[in-house]
C-alpha cells in the first residue's frame, strides 16, 4: 500500500474573531496558506426563537423578529406580519402599506450601510466605517421617531403598523433622502476604484448562476451572478406593485459584484422611498377591527367595549384560523420567509423561520476552496453574515 | 401547473391558495418525485428553500415533514408535506438539492428525524453533546440543563435547570367560556349545612 503524507494544517477560526461577524467557529484545513476545506460550526447564538414563539401570542411574537437579524429588524417583522395577515385573511390599509415599504427600504439602506463598511474593514479600509455609522445614526432617528426604539422597533404588526408617523415626518424624510445619494457617491469614491479593495475582492469567491440557485442563495448573492430575481418584483407584497424600480444584477458573482449590487440597491431604495412619499395619502394605518388591532387610547377612556377589547387583546390575543402559510419578503440579505402553522388558537403552533444567511453560509466551503486563508474574511464579509438570523 | 401536479404519481391533495401551491407526497418515492419536480420543464422547481417539521405528539404519524420549493422560472412556490412516524427514516435529497444538507441537519437536530444517505448527519444548532430534540412538543421550554462559570473549578459547568420562579404558562383562552358556574362558598347557599 502506498503511503500518502498529508501535509495539511487544521486551524480554528473564531468563535471570537473580529472578521467572523459574530460567533462563527470555523475549522479550516490548510495546505500552506491555501484553503482545502472550511467547515462552519454554527449554533453558538442559538436562542430557540422558534420554540419561544410557540409559547407566545401572535402579537408577543413580533419583537422576536427584531432580534434575529439585528441589522435589519423591520424587514423581518414584515415577513411575520404578512404571514399572520395571510392566515387571518385581511389586507392592511393603503397608508400602512406605504409606511411599511418606506421603512423596509430605510432598513435595507441601514443594512447595506453596515455591511459595506464592515466588508471594507475586513479587507483593510477603516474610514468607510466611521462615515457610514454617522449616516446610519441619522436613519435610525427615523426608526426612533415612529416606534420609540432605534433597533428593536416592533413597528410592523399584523393588521398594519403600530402608530402613524409623527407630523412633519414626510417632509423630513424627503429632505433627508435628497442628501443621501450624494453620500453614496462619496462612499463609492472611497471604495469602488480603490486598488486594495479591487485586489482583495475581484475574482474572489465566485459562484455561478446555477450553483447559486442550487445552494438556495437569494438576495444580492443570487443577483450578483446575473439572475434578476427579486421578490419585490416577482411576487410583490404591500405597495411594491405600485412602485417603479430597477433590479441591479452583477456579472461574475464574485465578492466585488456583490459589493456593487449592494451599492446600487441603496440608490434604488432612495428612489423607492421618494416615490412612496409622493404617493402616500392620509388615512388609517391599521385595520379598524378591534378584534385584531387594539382600540385607540381616547376610545378606551370612554367606551367600555374598547376597554374589554384592549384587555382581551393583550392577555388572550386574537385567534387565528387553522391553516399553514409561507410568506417571504426580500430582506436586505435575501429571501426571509416565515412558515406559520396555526391550530386555531391564539398562539402559533409552529413558526419556522427561513433565514437567507443560513443558506449563504452553507456555501462557504464551496466558495473558499482553493483561495487563501485571508480571502475567507473577504468572502464572509461579502455574504453578509449575521448570526442572529442564522442561529435563531 | 396544478394540472400537471395532480397527474403526477405519488402527489395528492394539490391545492392553490394565494399564489402558493400545497400538496402531499408519498415518502417512499421521494427521490423520484423531487427529481421530477426539478427536471420537468413545466414545473422546474429548481430551488429548495427550506425543510422543516411540525410535531403532533398525539398522532400515529407524529411528524409533518415540510419541504418548501421555489421555481425561479415559473415564479411559483410549493409547500410539500409528508407524514412520518417517530422512529421512521426518510431518504435524504442532498443529491438533488445541495442546499438540503444543512436543512436536513437542522431538522435532525431539532426534531430527531433521521435522513438516510445524508453525507454528514450531525447536530448543527444545539450545543456539542446535547441530548434531546428541542423542537418536539414534549421538550420543555426551559430545557434540561443550564451552564454557568464555576469559579472554583475554573471552567464552565453544566447543571440541571433550577428555576428561581415557577415556570408560568398562562392559559388565557377565554376563561369564562365553558366554565363551571361554581364558586368557592357556593355549597353553603344550597342549605345542606
Amino acid at each position: 500500500m502506498k503511503e500518502v503524507e498529508l501535509n495539511t494544517t487544521t486551524i480554528n477560526f473564531g468563535p471570537q474573531h473580529p472578521a467572523a461577524h459574530g460567533v462563527l467557529r470555523l475549522v479550516v484545513e490548510l495546505e500552506g496558506e491555501v484553503v482545502q476545506r472550511a467547515e462552519p460550526h454554527i449554533g453558538l447564538l442559538h436562542r430557540g426563537t422558534e420554540k419561544l414563539i410557540e409559547y407566545k401570542t401572535y402579537l408577543q411574537a413580533v419583537p422576536y423578529f427584531d432580534r434575529l437579524d439585528y441589522v435589519s429588524p423591520m424587514c423581518q417583522e414584515h415577513a411575520f406580519a404578512l404571514a399572520t395577515e395571510n392566515l387571518l385573511g385581511i389586507t392592511v390599509p393603503e397608508r400602512a402599506k406605504y409606511i411599511r415599504v418606506i421603512f423596509a427600504e430605510i432598513t435595507r439602506i441601514l443594512n447595506h450601510l453596515l455591511n459595506i463598511p464592515a466588508y471594507a474593514a475586513d479587507i483593510g479600509a477603516v474610514t468607510p466605517f466611521l462615515w457610514c455609522f454617522e449616516e446610519r445614526e441619522k436613519l435610525l432617528e427615523f426608526h426612533e421617531a415612529v416606534s420609540g426604539a432605534r433597533f428593536h422597533a416592533a413597528y410592523f404588526r399584523p393588521g398594519g403598523v403600530h402608530q402613524d408617523m409623527p407630523e412633519g415626518m414626510e417632509e423630513k424624510l424627503f429632505e433627508h433622502f435628497k442628501t443621501l445619494p450624494k453620500f453614496i457617491d462619496d462612499l463609492e469614491s472611497l471604495l469602488t476604484n480603490n486598488r486594495i479593495l479591487r485586489q482583495r475582492s475581484v475574482d474572489i469567491g465566485i459562484i455561478s448562476k446555477s450553483e447559486a440557485i442550487e445552494w438556495g442563495c437569494s438576495g444580492p448573492v443570487l443577483r450578483s451572478t446575473g439572475v434578476a430575481w427579486d421578490l419585490r418584483r416577482s411576487q410583490p407584497y404591500d405597495a411594491y406593485d405600485q412602485i417603479d424600480f430597477e433590479v441591479p444584477v452583477g456579472k461574475k458573482g464574485d465578492c466585488f459584484d456583490r459589493y456593487l449590487v449592494r451599492i446600487e440597491e441603496m440608490r434604488q431604495s432612495v428612489s423607492i422611498i421618494n416615490q412612496c412619499l409622493n404617493k402616500i395619502k392620509p388615512g388609517p394605518i391599521s385595520i379598524e377591527d378591534n378584534k385584531i388591532t387594539p382600540p385607540k387610547r381616547n376610545q378606551m377612556k370612554k367606551s367600555m367595549e374598547a376597554l374589554i377589547h384592549h384587555f382581551k387583546l393583550f392577555t388572550e390575543g386574537y385567534r387565528v384560523p387553522a391553516g399553514q402559510v409561507y410568506s417571504a419578503v426580500e430582506a436586505p440579505k435575501g429571501e426571509f420567509g416565515v412558515y406559520l402553522v396555526s391550530d386555531g388558537s391564539s398562539k402559533p403552533y409552529r413558526c419556522k423561520i427561513r433565514a437567507p444567511g443560513f443558506a449563504h453560509l452553507q456555501t462557504l466551503d464551496h466558495l473558499s476552496k482553493g483561495h487563501l486563508m485571508a480571502d475567507i474574511a473577504a468572502i464572509l464579509g461579502s455574504l453578509d453574515i449575521v448570526f442572529g438570523e442564522i442561529d435563531r | 401547473m396544478i394540472n400537471i401536479l395532480t397527474k403526477m404519481h405519488g402527489i395528492n391533495n394539490v391545492l392553490e391558495k394565494n399564489n402558493l401551491l400545497e400538496a402531499e407526497f408519498d415518502k417512499k418515492i421521494i427521490i423520484k418525485i423531487f427529481n421530477e419536480l426539478k427536471d420537468n420543464n413545466e414545473l422546474n422547481f429548481n430551488q429548495l428553500l427550506d425543510i422543516t417539521a411540525v410535531d403532533y405528539p398525539s398522532r400515529e404519524f407524529r411528524f409533518d415533514l415540510i419541504y418548501i420549493l421555489q421555481s425561479l422560472t415559473k415564479n411559483k412556490k410549493i409547500i410539500l408535506k409528508t407524514f412520518i412516524k417517530e422512529n421512521e427514516n426518510i431518504e435524504s435529497i442532498t443529491n438533488i438539492h445541495k442546499s438540503a444538507d444543512w436543512y436536513e441537519r437542522e431538522c435532525y437536530d431539532l426534531f430527531g428525524v433521521e435522513f438516510i444517505n445524508h453525507p454528514d448527519l450531525r447536530r448543527i444548532m444545539t450545543d456539542y453533546n446535547f441530548e434531546g430534540y428541542p423542537l418536539r412538543k414534549d421538550f420543555p421550554l426551559t430545557g434540561h440543563t443550564e451552564v454557568r462559570y464555576d469559579d472554583l473549578e475554573k471552567k464552565v459547568i453544566y447543571e440541571p435547570v433550577k428555576l428561581t420562579q415557577e415556570f408560568r404558562n398562562f392559559d388565557s383562552e377565554s376563561p369564562w367560556e365553558g366554565m363551571e358556574n361554581k364558586l368557592f362558598g357556593d355549597e353553603k347557599s344550597t342549605g345542606e349545612n
